[in-house]
C-alpha cells in the first residue's frame, strides 16, 4: 500500500480541477435568492429572514424534505413515486384514527402507520421489479387505488391526535422546529447510507444503468424494493408530522399541497437525474429550501397564491434547462 | 502442460435447433487462443458456456483437473472465469475503483473501505502498466481504449485466471488497438488463459498463439496460428477462399457526381476529391485520421465550413443530414444499430425510413427493393432487431436505394456481419456502382478496402495524404497512412 | 444463411396483435353492459357511451402521439381546465363570440403544445418536467386571471357540440356531434399515421439519431407531437365544456386517466411502439368500465383504485407477455 502512495503522484493529472458540481449551484441559487428575497420583502419595509420568516422556510420545508428525502432514493434508482401523496393522506387518518384521543395509543399508532407506509412502499417495488411495470405506471396505479379508497371512504377530517403528540409538530429549539431537526438527521442519515455504504453504493449503480449492475452481481431488484419502502416510510413520517400539527388525519392533506410532484419538483430543482443514477440528498434539500424560500418570498410581498404556482413551474423548467446545457458543454468537453 | 481449462464434447440445443454440436476447446495458461467463424456459428454461444450464462445440454468443464458446473456467471466469476464482453459494462458517472469492484466494494466499519478500492485498482493498473489512468477519475472522462483497460482490469480484480473477450475491438480506434494488443500480451504473459473472439483476421493472427475455427456450431479446425494461413482460416470458415470474395472492378468510369475543393472543418483541412459514377472510392487511413470525419462532412452530420461542394457539377450547401440526402447523397454509417435503424420498427417501415423522413414521398414496391439486397427475413412487417446482423445491413442498403441515392458514402459497411453476408455487401455495392451511383467506401480492414477499391485516397492527421490506384499493395497505403510518402 | 440464428428467433408479432388484447376486452365489456343495463339494449346507449367517452378518446389520440414519439404529456389536464375557464370568461353568454372562441382555443392549445415541445426539444428538458411545469403555470395563470373561481358562461352554441346531436337519424334516433367529431378525428389520426410523417413519428420514439441521419426534422416532428396533443385538450375542452359546463375542476386527474387509458391500449411509454386505435379503444374501454362499475352498483369514489388496477394489470400484462414472447 505504501508503494502505491509512493507511485501516486503518476496519476494526478488535471482530474482535481475545481468543477461547480450541481448540488454547489444549488447553494448558491439559494444563497441569491435569499439576498434578493431580502432587499425585495426589505424595499416593502419587512425583514424576511426575522425569526419568523426562518421559522416559517423550515415549517414549510420540513415535510416536504422528508417527501423529497424518500423520493430522491427511488429516483436515484432510476425509478420514480407519484403514489406519495395520497399515502400521505391515508396515513394521517391511519395515525390519527388508531390514537383517537389516547395517549397511550401514540406508539401503536406510529408503529402502525410507518408498517403500512412500508408495505404500501413493497407493492411499489415489487409491482415494478416483480412484475415489470414502467415505475411512472406502477406508483400512479397505487396512488389511484389508494385515492378510490379515500374517496370511497372519507369525507372529511377524522381521526385526533392527543395533546402530546402535538409538542411534535410544535416544540421547536430557538427559531429551529424539532421536526426540522428530525428531517435534518434523517437527510444526514441517508446521505451518509448512499454516499459511504456498499448498499448506497449500489442504488447510484442501478439507477446509471440496470443492466450493468446486474452483471455485476447486484441483486438490483431488492435494491430498487428497498428505495421504495424507505421513500413511502419516510412520507408515513410526514404524514406524522402533519397529523401532530393539524390535530387529525385529512385525505387530501398530502395532494392539495401536491406532495408527488412537488416532491419530484425538489429532487429535480437539486440537480438529481430524473433517469436516476446522478445527484444526492444534499441536492435535494437545497432544492426544498429553494421552494419554501420562494413561498415565504411571495408571502412576505403579499403576492397572490396563483402566482407562487406560475414561478414555481418556471423555476423548474428553467433550472433543469440549465442542467442540461451543462450537461451538453461536459460532454462536449 | 495440462490446460485450466478443457471443454469437451459440448453441445447445446436451442428450442430444437442445434447450436453446438460436440465441440471441445482448450484454453491454456500464457497463451491467447482465437475463436473465429461467420455470425451464427456458436461462438458466443459457447463463450456463454464457459462463462455460466448456458448450461451446455451435453459435454464437461474441467477447471484445473475438477470438473465444474456453473448455475450463473457469478458462479463462473468466483471459479476466476471473467468476461469482457463487446458493450462495454461500465457506470460511466463512477469511478474507475468503483466501477472495478462493483458489486464486490471492500466493506470496513460499515462503511465502504473506499481507501482500499482505490489502492488495490491501483495495484491491478500497476500491474498492466497503465500508470495514466487514476482509480478516482470518473469512468466517462476516459478514452474509449482505457475504458476496455478498466473492464479488463474489473476481470482481473476478480483473480481471473481466464479471460474471454467477445471482439474487444469493436469499438477502439486503430491506435486504440494497439494498446491492448499490449495488454493482452501482458495478460499472456502473466499466466493468464485468454480466449479471444474477433472477426477481424488481422488481430487474430497477430495475437493468438492457437486458433479454433467454428462453423455451424461444429469445430472445423483447431490449431496452432503459426501452421495455417489466413485464406485457410477464411475457408474453413465459410468454404471458399478471400479472393474470390470481391466482384470485379469498375469497367468505365463515368462523369463525376461528387466534387469536393478545398473543403475543411474543425477536423479536416484542404480536402480535394471527386467521386465519379460507376467507381467505388477507397477511403483508408489509421482511425482518428479522419476518415470517417470526410464521410460526416460529405453527408453534413458535421458539415464543411469552408470550400466548394458539387453534386453533378452545381455547387450546394449541405449544412445537415437533410440537405446531403435531398441532394442525392445517402450515408451508409459506422454504427448500424445505434445510428442506422430503428429496430423495433419493421422491416417495412425501416426500408422506409429515409423515403418517409427526408422527403415525405410515399409507395414504392418494398418487397421488389428487399428481393434485390437478397434479404433473408421472415416477411416485411418482421421486426429488423430480429435479423442478424447481415440483413440488417442489408436494409440499411435498401433503405439508402429506395431515394435513389447519386452518391453513397459506406462507412465500415461490413463491420460485425459474417462473412457470407460480407460478399453480398460487397456484390450490391459494385452493383450499385454499375448503375451509375459514385460510391465511397471506408474500411480498416485493409485486404477488403483493396480488394474492393478502383482506387484509393489515403487520409494522414485531417488531411488527403495521397491517392493510389487499384491493387496497390497494403505497404503502400500504411506508408501514406503514417504519413511517408507513397 | 444463418438458419440457426433465425429460427432460434421469433417472429415479430402482427401489426395488429398488440391491438387485439384491448379489444377483446373492450368487447367483452360492451357485451356485460347489454346484460348489466336495460339502456345498452339499444344502439342509443352504446352511442350515449360513445358520447361521454368521446373527450378521453380525443385525448387519448392527442396523447398517443407525444408517448409514441418518447415523450409523456402531463399538462393536457390543467389545459382542458384553462381553455373551458377561459372559454367562460370570454363568451360570457355572448352567442356572437362562440366561434372565435373556439377558435382561440384552438389556437391557445396549439400553443401551449408548441412551447411544450419548443422547450423539451430545443432546451433539452425532459417532457415529464417540461409539461409538469407547465400544469403549474397553467393552474397558476388561469386562477391568477379569473381571481380564483371561474368566471363568465358557455353560449347554448358552444354547447351544443358537446350536449346535442343531428337528429332523425335511422335505427339511433340522434347522433351527438361529439361523435361526428371523435369520427372525424379517428380517421385524420390513423390517416397520419399511415403516412410518411406518422411513420418517421413513430421511428422518433425508436432511435431519433437513426432519423436524424435518414433526414428527418427530429426536433419538428416531436414539437409536432406535443402541438396535436395540445390541439386534442382543445377539443376536449369544447367537448367538455358543452357536456358538463364550466367548473374549475373539469380537467382534474384527465391527464393520468389519459395516459391511463394509452397504456391500457398497450402503448409502450419510452416511445416507438403502439398504435393509436388501440391508445383510442383504451380509452373507450376504460369508460365502459366505469359505466358497467356503475350499472353494476359500485361507488363512484371506487373509480380510481379500479383505473388503479387496470393501469397496473396491463402494463404487467404486456411485460410479461413480452418476456415470454422472447427466446
Amino acid at each position: 500500500m505504501t508503494a502505491t502512495a509512493t507511485r501516486q503522484p503518476v496519476r494526478r493529472h488535471g482530474t482535481r480541477k475545481f468543477r461547480l458540481t450541481p448540488t454547489m449551484s444549488v447553494y448558491i441559487a439559494l444563497v441569491v435568492l435569499l439576498v434578493a428575497g431580502s432587499v425585495l420583502v426589505g424595499m416593502r419595509g419587512g425583514v424576511l429572514l426575522d425569526h419568523g420568516g426562518i421559522l416559517n422556510i423550515l415549517t414549510r420545508g420540513t415535510v416536504l424534505g422528508l417527501v423529497a428525502i424518500g423520493q430522491t432514493m427511488v429516483i436515484l434508482t432510476g425509478s420514480l413515486d407519484l403514489s406519495v401523496a395520497y399515502l400521505i393522506g391515508l396515513c394521517s387518518l391511519i395515525a390519527a384514527e388508531t390514537m383517537a384521543g389516547d395517549p397511550g395509543m401514540i406508539v401503536p399508532a406510529v408503529l402502525l402507520t410507518i408498517g403500512f407506509a412500508a408495505v404500501v412502499g413493497l407493492v411499489n417495488g415489487l409491482v415494478i421489479t416483480a412484475l415489470k411495470v414502467n415505475a411512472f405506471i406502477a406508483t400512479l396505479g397505487v396512488a389511484l387505488i389508494i385515492r378510490g379508497y379515500l374517496e370511497n371512504t372519507y369525507t372529511g377530517p377524522a381521526g385526533s391526535v392527543p395533546r402530546g403528540f402535538q409538542h411534535l409538530g410544535y416544540d421547536r429549539i430557538g427559531p429551529i422546529p424539532v421536526s426540522t431537526v428530525v428531517m435534518l438527521v434523517l437527510a444526514v442519515i441517508v446521505w451518509w447510507y448512499l454516499t459511504r455504504t456498499k448498499g448506497g453504493y449500489h442504488v447510484y449503480a442501478v439507477g446509471g444503468d440496470e443492466e450493468v449492475a446486474r452483471l455485476s452481481g447486484i441483486r438490483t431488484g431488492r435494491t430498487i424494493v428497498t428505495m421504495h419502502v424507505l421513500c413511502s416510510v419516510m412520507a408515513g413520517l410526514a404524514a406524522l408530522f402533519l397529523v401532530s400539527r393539524l390535530g387529525s388525519g385529512a385525505p387530501y392533506v398530502g395532494t392539495d399541497a401536491g406532495y408527488d410532484l412537488e416532491s419530484i419538483a425538489a429532487v429535480v430543482l437539486g440537480g438529481t437525474l430524473l433517469s436516476g443514477g446522478r445527484g444526492g440528498v444534499a441536492g435535494t434539500i437545497g432544492g426544498v429550501l429553494i421552494l419554501a424560500t420562494l413561498d415565504t418570498i411571495f408571502d412576505d410581498l403579499g403576492v397572490t397564491p396563483f402566482l407562487k404556482d406560475v414561478v414555481r413551474g418556471a423555476v423548474l423548467i428553467v433550472a433543469v434547462a440549465l442542467y442540461a446545457r451543462s450537461q451538453l458543454a461536459r460532454r462536449a468537453r | 502442460m495440462a490446460p485450466i481449462v478443457r471443454m469437451s464434447g459440448i453441445s447445446k440445443q436451442f428450442l430444437g435447433v442445434t447450436v453446438l454440436k460436440d465441440v471441445d476447446l482448450d484454453l491454456h495458461g500464457g497463451e491467447v487462443h482465437a475463436l473465429v467463424g461467420e455470425n451464427g456459428a456458436g461462438k458466443s454461444t459457447l463463450m456463454k458456456v464457459l462463462a455460466g450464462a448456458h448450461r451446455p445440454d451435453t459435454g464437461s468443464i474441467v477447471l484445473n483437473g475438477q470438473e465444474v458446473s456453473f448455475a450463473s456467471p457469478r458462479d463462473a466469476q468466483r471459479a476466476g472465469i471473467a468476461i469482457v464482453h463487446q458493450e462495454l459494462t461500465l457506470l460511466p458517472d463512477r469511478s474507475v475503483a468503483e466501477n472495478v469492484h462493483l458489486g464486490r466494494e471492500p466493506v470496513r466499519r460499515g462503511q465502504v473501505d473506499r481507501r482500499r478500492m482505490e489502492a488495490d485498482t491501483a495495484d491491478l493498473l500497476d500491474r498492466l502498466g497503465e500508470h495514466g489512468i487514476a482509480p478516482r477519475t470518473q469512468v466517462r472522462r476516459l478514452p474509449v481504449a482505457q475504458q476496455q483497460v478498466v473492464e479488463i482490469v474489473k476481470a482481473l480484480s476478480m483473480d481471473a485466471r481466464v479471460i474471454a473477450m467477445d471482439e474487444p475491438t469493436a469499438a477502439l480506434a486503430d491506435h486504440e488497438v494497439e494498446l491492448l494488443y499490449d495488454l493482452v500480451d501482458r495478460l499472456r504473459s502473466s499466466g493468464i488463459a485468454v480466449l479471444y473472439v474477433s472477426h477481424r483476421m488481422r488481430e487474430v493472427f497477430d495475437l493468438s498463439q492457437r486458433i479454433t475455427v467454428l462453423k455451424d456450431g461444429t469445430l472445423v479446425t483447431s490449431t496452432r496460428t503459426n501452421q495455417i494461413t489466413q485464406d485457410q482460416v477464411v475457408r474453413a470458415m465459410v468454404g471458399r477462399p478471400l479472393d474470390t470474395m470481391f466482384p470485379d472492378r469498375a469497367k468505365t468510369r463515368g462523369t463525376v457526381r461528387l466534387a469536393v475543393r478545398g473543403g475543411g472543418n474543425s477536423r479536416l483541412h484542404d480536402i480535394s476529391l471527386e467521386l465519379s459514377a460507376g467507381e467505388i472510392v477507397g477511403l483508408a487511413g489509421l482511425q482518428g485520421a479522419g476518415r470517417s470525419a470526410v464521410a460526416r462532412a460529405l453527408c453534413g452530420v458535421d458539415p464543411l465550413t469552408t470550400g466548394e461542394f458539387e453534386v453533378d457539377g452545381q455547387p450546394v450547401r449541405v449544412r445537415s443530414p437533410r440537405a446531403a440526402i435531398r441532394h442525392g447523397i445517402a450515408h451508409v454509417t459506422e454504427d448500424r444499430k445505434g445510428e442506422g435503424l430503428a429496430l423495433r420498427q419493421s422491416v417495412h417501415d425501416n426500408t422506409m425510413l429515409v423515403r418517409n423522413a427526408a422527403f415525405g414521398r410515399r409507395r414504392i414496391d418494398v418487397e421488389r427493393l428487399l428481393r434485390s439486397v437478397r434479404l433473408v427475413s421472415r416477411g416485411t412487417d418482421q421486426e429488423v432487431r430480429y435479423l442478424s446482423g447481415g440483413n440488417q445491413q442489408k436494409v440499411v442498403l435498401a433503405k439508402w436505394l429506395a431515394v435513389n441515392p447519386k452518391v453513397l458514402v459506406a462507412d465500415e459497411p461490413t463491420r460485425g456481419i459474417d462473412v457470407g453476408a460480407k460478399k453480398t455487401v460487397y456484390e450490391l455495392l459494385r452493383e450499385l456502382a454499375d448503375s451509375g451511383v459514385a460510391i465511397l467506401m471506408i474500411s480498416s480492414e485493409l485486404p477488403e478496402l483493396i480488394g474492393m477499391s478502383d482506387r484509393i485516397l489515403v487520409m494522414h492527421d485531417g488531411r488527403l495524404a495521397g491517392e493510389l490506384p487499384a491493387g496497390s499493395s497494403e505497404e503502400a497505403v500504411m506508408s501514406l497512412a503514417t504519413g511517408g510518402q507513397a | 444463411m444463418t438458419q440457426t440464428e433465425t429460427q432460434s428467433q421469433s417472429r415479430r408479432p402482427k401489426l395488429a396483435s398488440s391491438t387485439i388484447p384491448v379489444l377483446a376486452v373492450l368487447a367483452v365489456l360492451l357485451v356485460a353492459l347489454a346484460f348489466a343495463g336495460s339502456a345498452y339494449q339499444e344502439p342509443a346507449g352504446y352511442l350515449a357511451l360513445l358520447k361521454r367517452a368521446a373527450p378521453l378518446m380525443i385525448l387519448a389520440i392527442g396523447q398517443y402521439f407525444v408517448i409514441v414519439s418518447g415523450g409523456f404529456d402531463l399538462s393536457v389536464g390543467s389545459l382542458v381546465t384553462a381553455e373551458v375557464v377561459i372559454a367562460a370568461r370570454l363568451i360570457d353568454g355572448d352567442e356572437s363570440a362562440t366561434l372565435w372562441v373556439m377558435l382561440l382555443m384552438l389556437g391557445i392549445g396549439a400553443f401551449v403544445g408548441l412551447v411544450n415541445g419548443a422547450i423539451t426539444t430545443r432546451l433539452l428538458v425532459p417532457s415529464f418536467i417540461v409539461t409538469l411545469g407547465m400544469l403549474l403555470v397553467l393552474d397558476g395563470a388561469v386562477f391568477l386571471w379569473t381571481g380564483g373561481a371561474p368566471r363568465g358562461a358557455l353560449s347554448d352554441s358552444f354547447r351544443t357540440v358537446g350536449r346535442q346531436g343531428i337528429d332523425g337519424v335511422p335505427v339511433i334516433g340522434q347522433l351527438p356531434w361529439s361523435v361526428v367529431v371523435l369520427a372525424v378525428i379517428v380517421v385524420l389520426a390513423v390517416l397520419f399515421m399511415r403516412s410518411p410523417t406518422g411513420r418517421t413519428l413513430l421511428a422518433v420514439g425508436d432511435n431519433e439519431t437513426a432519423v436524424w441521419l435518414g433526414g428527418g426534422r427530429v426536433e419538428r416532428l416531436r414539437t409536432l407531437a406535443f402541438v396535436l396533443s395540445g390541439l386534442s385538450a382543445a377539443v376536449a375542452a369544447i367537448l367538455l365544456g358543452g357536456f358538463a359546463g364550466v367548473s374549475a375542476q373539469v380537467g382534474d386527474g384527465l391527464e393520468f386517466r389519459v395516459i391511463t387509458a394509452v397504456v391500457l391500449g398497450g402503448v409502450v411509454l419510452g416511445g416507438g411502439r403502439g398504435s393509436v386505435v388501440a391508445a383510442m379503444a383504451g380509452a373507450l374501454t376504460l369508460e365502459s368500465l366505469f359505466s358497467l362499475l356503475n350499472l353494476l352498483g359500485v361507488a363512484g369514489g371506487l373509480e380510481s383504485t379500479v383505473q388503479g388496477v387496470i393501469i397496473i394489470a396491463a402494463v404487467a400484462y404486456a411485460a410479461v407477455n413480452w418476456r415470454r414472447k422472447k427466446p
